[in-house]
């Protein structure tokens, strides 16, 4: 269990304020010039070091992405970008950061933003997050009064800016490309890559887009060092603090930032006070956000809590948010409403997943009740096979991935409801024949 | 320069060539629906996956991945063909199964690629979308429920059709292309949707539920209807022309045509002359009634060789073949008359030199000038797909643009130097702004429209325009700048054939129209004349002939019509506005006893008694081009040089530059006549669209 003294996130409960002078206190902005003092090169080392890896979902080594921004300015300005759009059901990390720690995330805009000689930073907020927003704002306020921001930020010799963009709520959005369309004003639809981002993304600018929870450790790990943040984990590749949220049946909900690769179990009982009804009633743990596969109670007993496990057993980390089924869950169901999140949530652009997502949701819905045929399980797995890996963004993929965890591990559960529908409902009502 | 190999086979490309070009090139298929190559790419239809060896283990988008060095591309593993079944499986979930009813029927994308790509049959159990048809103006048809949002249409409108009228509205698999609200499409080149759109959802409402593609005859032909000389293919079924299509020329017309090329041939079949018809009765009892040939063209012998020689004139007019125009300058030579002219829209323009009068850079040359003076013209009415080429290229590089004339509404920034003449001397003077920019461009190019001669002073014009050219040395080496945008399809062919004023005695168009008011012509043979009210400028005693093909301006005012076959109908040259002489082909009978334009006059030269040196066409056309070289070479742009400033060119006047053409939709006969050009001018509130629907 990670001991207080190793938190990064001290006021993640907003036990204290949020404001710059309680930060201050907590130790942010402290020394902040002397990182930039040490150059660019350092700062990107320091990350490499630390092997941290993006905290959106896709799990990338940050200090090679940042490594990937051309070293000079060619004519055009570089930007950050920062992900506040956190959507993915299951998750509300950003959310805690947003509210009660907005300094450690503009300050790391700071330090990243000089790293990969940006002189502006957008952060792209989810339009629903309306107080969070407020709290960013606020911060951002403070740390321009406080010269921390603008001309010469921080007494660094950098200049730099921080603007808050609210998002009207897609999901989309937090797809980086999507989110730079958006940004630009543009109707929120991912963008064919490459380009990448990092050649052409905002205004056709060199772009870097971080998750929010990236971006915020980064001057932790700066002052304490890439070897203190590597420390943690199970594996070099595996490494840091993470914040971890979770949901659902258990009996404590909770948020708490924990070591990398911490057993699942005991993350779930140490922290969120055991499932419901005891670890023998869970059913199956969703480990990383709604679009990860999820794993049954056997798989749960023993994995742990990192990138590389967790896709050993062809789940992933994710975004570390965890939803937690106990025996009372229709698991049939609960797939069935994450297809239709799936499928509202579609930009509608790519045919795989326009007119698949809702082709599952519609076989979902059938399979709930179990009018349906046990070939359409098959069918089914195969469709999701047919939208994964097919489109421009990866929320095909997130649309088939529920159903094939789901496939994967209750399959008796799908055929016994189709079985038990046939023998009760009247012939004529039954669909696939 | 990457090498790669496709299915085996090593290639080497241009870098920054996508993996769909390349595997083209090879003559390898790769099915698409949202790619087409002269729009952006949206990489969102997924039907163009391959397999690239080495990359992650998912297929990717060919048409967005550029050639890489040491690529290996597959396009006929398992991969590639679980991903094409795939996504043409879900394409055709929520596409309804309208085949039998649609009108793409034949000739769709969807329904060649499911045959090619496709599983043999459905899975899909669910209820079928339905999306509302959008109202999207009187060239296309829609029904939404056949679109799979491929996005060709929306790219097409914002990219080349430079509006922003459509969209792709709501999300997922609610996404509706359409106008955000209800609007028709602000483009005179709306057709060109129908044939981008790779299934039936956007169909060409005019056509709709006329013919299936299997019936038709298809003639590959030009247009005419402006002096672009648009590539086209007539389908034809029966004796009646179904449609008209683009055909690929990529320095002339690209791919695209506009709407009233594509849709005014519905006035082929309306108001047409279909026989000879003689006046008969005095004075206001006197009424054309219909009679024989032979009739008509003894009526017509017998007054030509009644009046003197010197009171016989003939004019040309707009939509006019070279093959008959040589005939009647031979048969006008024969009577002795020198009063001919082709410039029947009052343009003064210089000819003494073949580089005075047509546009010399060539219409694909757009692309490269890096500065454009428009100088009395309106691009998008005078020759839509020259306009095309004017936002292509704005589009493309963000060149710069200035017009000196009537301010017009075009679909890229332009920048307004003024609109009289005065303008024109300022401009050759000043030192800044787009002067500079223009003084200093290496391919500068200046295009004036009909608008800067058809005036009083035209000569004048004409000769500061010289001066212009001379002043920004657009003629230079390996570049000429000089571009005369015209109107009329007929109209350089008959100035490459000189059908001008012979000699010094010879009447110029003003000359001869005063002189068949005033009694000095008593004679006048109009050819296709219609482009002004011949009624009101011909005195009552001179005898008008007409010959033409549609009962219009120049048929109210006729003493004998002899009725000729329109553009579908005959073999014909015609050289368009860049001096490009092009062949337009018979996809048709001449509509009853109508007949070609050239046996007409060569039949009337008979009874005359002036014998011409030709049986037929091949006949016509070897002497034709005997005498004038220019026809020899077909789809070439022979260079010609611009002459200096005449010495005398009259006193230049102070009014603005006025565009002639209010209504694009309804500008010769043929589009007259059509209903739904009046629809399209009504819809679109052009200019003199109401007059027109009240007469």
């Amino acid at each position: 269990m990670l001991a207080d003294k190793d938190r990064i996130y001290t006021n993640i409960y907003g036990w204290e304020s949020f404001s710059l002078e309680a930060a201050r206190k907590r130790g942010d902005w402290a020394d902040t010039k002397s990182f930039i003092q040490k150059g660019r090169d350092w700062i990107i080392e320091e990350v490499k070091k630390s092997g941290l890896r993006g905290r959106g979902g896709a799990g990338f080594p940050t200090g090679l992405k940042w490594s990937f921004m051309p070293k000079e300015n060619n004519g055009k300005p570089h930007y950050l970008v920062v992900n506040a759009d956190e959507s993915e059901p299951g998750t509300c990390k950003d959310r805690d950061i947003l509210r009660h720690e907005p300094h450690k995330l503009i300050e790391g805009c700071l330090i990243a933003g000089f790293a990969m000689g940006a002189n502006a930073a957008y952060i792209y907020i989810r339009g629903e997050f309306y107080n969070e927003g407020s709290n960013v704002v606020k911060a951002i306020e403070e740390a321009y009064a406080d010269g921390l921001l603008g001309k010469n930020a921080a007494g660094s010799g950098w200049d730099f800016d921080v603007y808050l963009h609210r998002g009207a709520g897609a999901y989309i959005c937090g797809e980086e490309t999507a989110l730079i369309q958006s940004l630009e004003g543009k109707k929120g639809q991912p963008r064919s890559k490459p380009p990448f981002p990092a050649m052409a993304g905002l205004y056709n600018c060199p772009t870097t887009v971080n998750n929010v929870e990236t971006i915020s450790v980064v001057p932790t790990i700066l002052r304490r060092g890439g070897e203190w943040f590597a420390g943690f984990g199970n594996d070099e590749k595996n490494t840091g603090t993470k914040l971890f949220c979770i949901s659902g049946h258990v009996n404590k909900p909770c948020n708490v930032e924990e070591e990398m690769g911490i057993p699942m179990r005991e993350l779930i009982e140490k922290h969120a006070g055991g499932v419901r009804g005891g670890w023998d009633n869970l059913l199956a743990v969703i480990p990383g956000g709604s679009s990860c596969p999820m794993l049954p109670k056997s798989v749960c007993d023993t994995v742990r809590m990192d990138f590389d496990s967790l896709r050993a057993v062809q789940s992933g980390l994710g975004t570390a948010g965890l939803i937690v089924m106990d025996k009372s869950t229709d698991i049939v169901y609960a797939i069935a409403r994450l297809s239709q999140f799936y499928m509202h949530e579609s930009c509608g652009q790519c045919t795989p997943c326009r007119e698949g997502a809702g082709w599952l949701w519609r076989i979902m819905t059938r399979m709930v009740k179990g009018n349906a045929s046990v070939e359409e399980i098959d069918m089914l797995l195969d469709i999701t096979k047919q939208i994964e890996g097919h489109t421009i963004c990866a929320l095909g993929d997130a649309a088939a991935w529920p159903i094939q965890g789901l496939i994967r591990h209750f399959r008796p559960e799908m055929e016994k409801r189709i079985m038990e529908y046939r023998k009760t409902a009247p012939k004529e009502s039954l669909a696939a024949e | 320069m990457p090498k790669l190999t496709i299915d085996g086979i090593e290639l080497e490309v241009e870098p920054g060539t996508s993996i769909i070009q390349a595997a083209e090139m090879l003559g390898i298929e790769i099915p698409r629906f949202c790619y087409h190559d002269r729009l952006s790419v949206a990489a969102n239809c997924r039907m163009c996956l391959v397999e690239v060896k080495g990359g992650p283990p998912k297929p990717v988008a060919s048409c967005a991945m550029a050639c890489g060095e040491g690529m290996e591309v597959v396009t006929n593993s398992d991969m590639v063909h679980k991903a094409r079944k795939g996504v043409m499986e879900f394409l055709l979930i929520n596409h309804p199964l309208d085949c039998p009813i649609c009108d793409q029927g034949g000739e769709c994308d969807l329904q060649d690629q499911a045959m090619a790509y496709g599983y043999d049959r459905t899975r899909y159990r669910e209820t079928k979308r339905s999306v509302k048809d959008k109202e999207i103006g009187p060239i296309v048809k829609t029904v939404m429920t056949r679109c799979i949002q491929c996005t060709r249409c929306i790219r097409f409108c914002s990219e080349i059709g430079g509006t922003d009228d459509l969209g792709l509205i709501n999300r997922g698999e609610d996404v509706e292309v359409g106008p955000f609200i209800e609007k028709n499409l602000a483009t005179e080149l709306s057709g060109n949707l129908v044939d981008l759109c790779p299934v039936g959802a956007l169909t060409a409402k005019p056509y709709a539920f006329t013919a299936r593609p299997w019936e038709l005859r298809k003639t590959e032909s030009i247009d005419v209807l402006d002096a672009v000389g648009s590539n086209i293919r007539i389908d034809v079924r029966g004796n009646e022309v179904m449609r008209v299509l683009p055909r690929l020329h990529e320095d002339v017309n690209e791919e695209w045509i506009s709407d009233k090329t594509r849709h005014a041939i519905d006035g082929l079949k309306k108001r047409r002359l279909d026989r000879p018809y003689l006046k008969s009765g005095k004075g206001k009892d006197a009424k054309l009634a219909e009679c024989t040939w032979d009739e008509a063209l003894k009526a017509v012998a017998e007054r030509l060789t009644g009046v003197k020689p010197t009171e016989i004139a003939a004019l040309a007019g707009d939509l006019v073949d070279a093959e008959s125009v040589y005939a009647l300058k031979l048969l006008m030579g024969g009577l002795k008359s020198p009063h001919m002219d082709c410039r029947v829209d009052g343009a003064l323009i210089d000819t003494s030199s073949r580089g005075n009068y047509i546009f010399n850079s060539g219409i694909a040359a757009i692309e490269d000038a890096d500065a454009i003076l428009l100088v009395g013209v309106d691009p998008r009415k005078d020759a839509a797909m020259v306009n095309a080429r004017l936002r292509k290229a704005f589009v493309n590089k963000q060149v710069k643009i200035a017009l000196i004339g009537e301010p017009v509404d075009l679909n890229y920034p332009v920048e307004t130097l003024g609109d009289t003449p005065q303008d024109v001397e300022a401009f050759i003077a000043a030192k800044d702004g787009f002067a500079k920019i223009f003084r200093d461009a290496k391919k500068p190019m200046m295009i004036v429209g009909m608008a800067a001669f058809q005036r009083d002073d035209g000569a004048a014009v004409f000769a500061l325009l010289q001066q212009l050219a001379e002043s920004f040395a657009l003629v230079r080496e390996g570049w000429n700048g000089f571009n005369v945008l015209h109107q009329a399809a007929g109209r350089v062919g008959a100035l490459d054939l000189g059908f001008l004023p012979q000699g010094k005695d010879g009447k110029d168009f003003h000359a001869i129209l005063d002189g068949a008011r005033k009694g000095a012509i008593k004679a006048l043979f109009l050819h296709g004349v219609d482009c002004f009210d011949v009624r009101q400028m011909v005195g009552k005693d001179c005898f008008v002939v007409y010959q033409g093909h549609h009962g219009d301006a120049g048929a109210h005012a006729a003493d004998v019509i002899l009725p000729a076959a329109a553009y579908t109908e005959k073999d014909a040259y015609y050289v368009n506005t860049e001096g490009r002489v092009q062949m337009a082909r018979k996809a048709v009978a001449p509509l009853g006893d109508a007949r070609e334009d050239w046996k007409i006059i060569r039949a009337l030269g008979r009874l005359v008694g002036i014998e011409m040196p030709f049986n037929d066409l091949s006949e016509l056309r070897t002497a034709m081009v005997k005498e004038y070289p220019v026809f020899g070479a077909l789809d070439v742009v022979c260079p010609a040089p611009v002459s200096k400033p005449a010495a005398k060119s009259g006193v230049l006047g102070d009014q603005a530059f006025v565009n002639l053409i209010g209504n694009f939709y309804q500008t010769d006969p043929i589009s007259r006549a059509s209903a739904i050009m009046a629809e399209c001018a009504t819809t679109y509130g052009q200019d003199g669209a109401l007059e027109d629907a009240a007469e």
